[in-house]
């Protein structure tokens, strides 16, 4: 894509808002709309957007696929991993009741832990996809 | 006036749907389908479903739209028109249009509080979310806390779709690759 002033200027303005936009509906999922999925495919829809219009390379010395592949496990890891912690303390797998004394909080750390991962997954996942779409195109 | 937000919202799906089948330029399809999925998202907030409409606006929207951008780039921009008629294929179709509309019958009218959806678990998710014993959205409950087994299968679910995705668009390992590519996938 050659270059365009206006769409790079407004690529760099709105891609920080969309960050915290994303960020903002994974931590504050437990109370408005939203969670790790929604959030990792609006940050997937930022690093998208980067591409489009500065294209790959630069996007991808800033999100290396060397990093974004290996995420997509990592993801159901992290899920797996926070469930873990209940079955080492004799709950069970998955169950949250140990990650406080406080009933609702405990649940909300779990809540916060599972949807890392799934954050996680969810991200890597649509930005390697495209990546893998993206290379096949320029070559 | 919610009727109206409804009715304007379903009438230009239903005007979008009918552009995509008889536009033959891909490009034009491509943005009419991104339309499309914005005015589905659209309709997912008119129902109140906020979660499902940020992820119709970004994945339907957004992620698909660039990826179907991308393999038009790969393939011709034009649609074949396909001359000959099929018989079979028209009758597959209205047959399964049929079947869809005739399981519709027994569903319960849209919104109603006596639908076994509203009678059964929900009232329950919804007490224990009132009494402080879960996080205030319910969805996130349900979805992470009381389903996290679910969501641990879903999770895997995309893993998989995207492992999957990777092997087919990078298939076997061509020697004759560049050499920036080759770079870059090497530590994978």
């Amino acid at each position: 894509m050659k270059h365009d002033p206006i769409l790079e200027l407004g690529v760099r303005l709105a891609l920080p808002f969309i960050i915290i936009f994303a960020l903002y509906v994974h931590f504050h999922g437990d109370y408005g709309p939203g969670g790790g999925f929604q959030a990792g495919a609006i940050i997937a829809t930022g690093v998208i957007m980067h591409v489009l219009i500065f294209g790959l390379e630069k996007t991808q010395r800033l999100v290396p696929p060397s990093v974004v592949e290996p995420a997509i496990g990592m993801g159901v890891l992290i899920y797996i991993a926070s469930g873990l912690p209940g079955m080492l303390f004799g709950a069970g797998f998955l169950d949250y009741s140990i990650f406080g004394n406080d009933h609702l909080h405990a649940h909300e750390w779990g809540i916060f832990a599972v949807e890392i991962g799934v954050i996680v997954t969810v991200c890597s996942t649509l930005i390697a996809i495209f990546y893998a779409f993206a290379g096949r195109a320029k070559s | 006036m919610e009727i109206l937000v409804d009715a304007v919202l379903l009438t230009l799906l239903v005007v979008i749907t009918l552009a995509i089948l008889f536009q033959r330029n891909l490009f034009a399809v491509v943005l009419l389908a991104g339309a499309y999925s914005f005015l589905m998202a659209s309709i997912m907030l008119v129902l109140d479903a906020v979660d499902v409409a940020m992820t119709e606006a970004a994945v339907g929207a957004g992620i698909s739209t660039a990826l179907f951008l991308a393999t038009l780039y790969l393939t011709h921009g034009k649609e074949y028109l396909q001359p000959n008629f099929k018989f079979q294929s028209i009758l597959v179709v209205v047959l399964a249009g049929g079947m869809l509309i005739w399981g519709m019958w027994d569903m319960p009218e849209f919104g109603v509080m006596q639908a076994p959806l509203h009678e059964n678990t929900a009232p329950g998710y919804l007490d224990a979310s009132k009494n402080h014993l879960m996080p205030p959205n319910v969805v996130t409950a349900v979805l992470a806390d009381y389903r996290s087994f679910d969501t641990l299968g879903e999770t895997t679910v995309i893993f998989t779709a995207g492992i999957g995705v990777l092997l087919i668009l990078r298939g076997r390992k061509k020697p004759k690759k560049s050499k920036n590519k080759a770079e870059n996938s090497h530590e994978t």
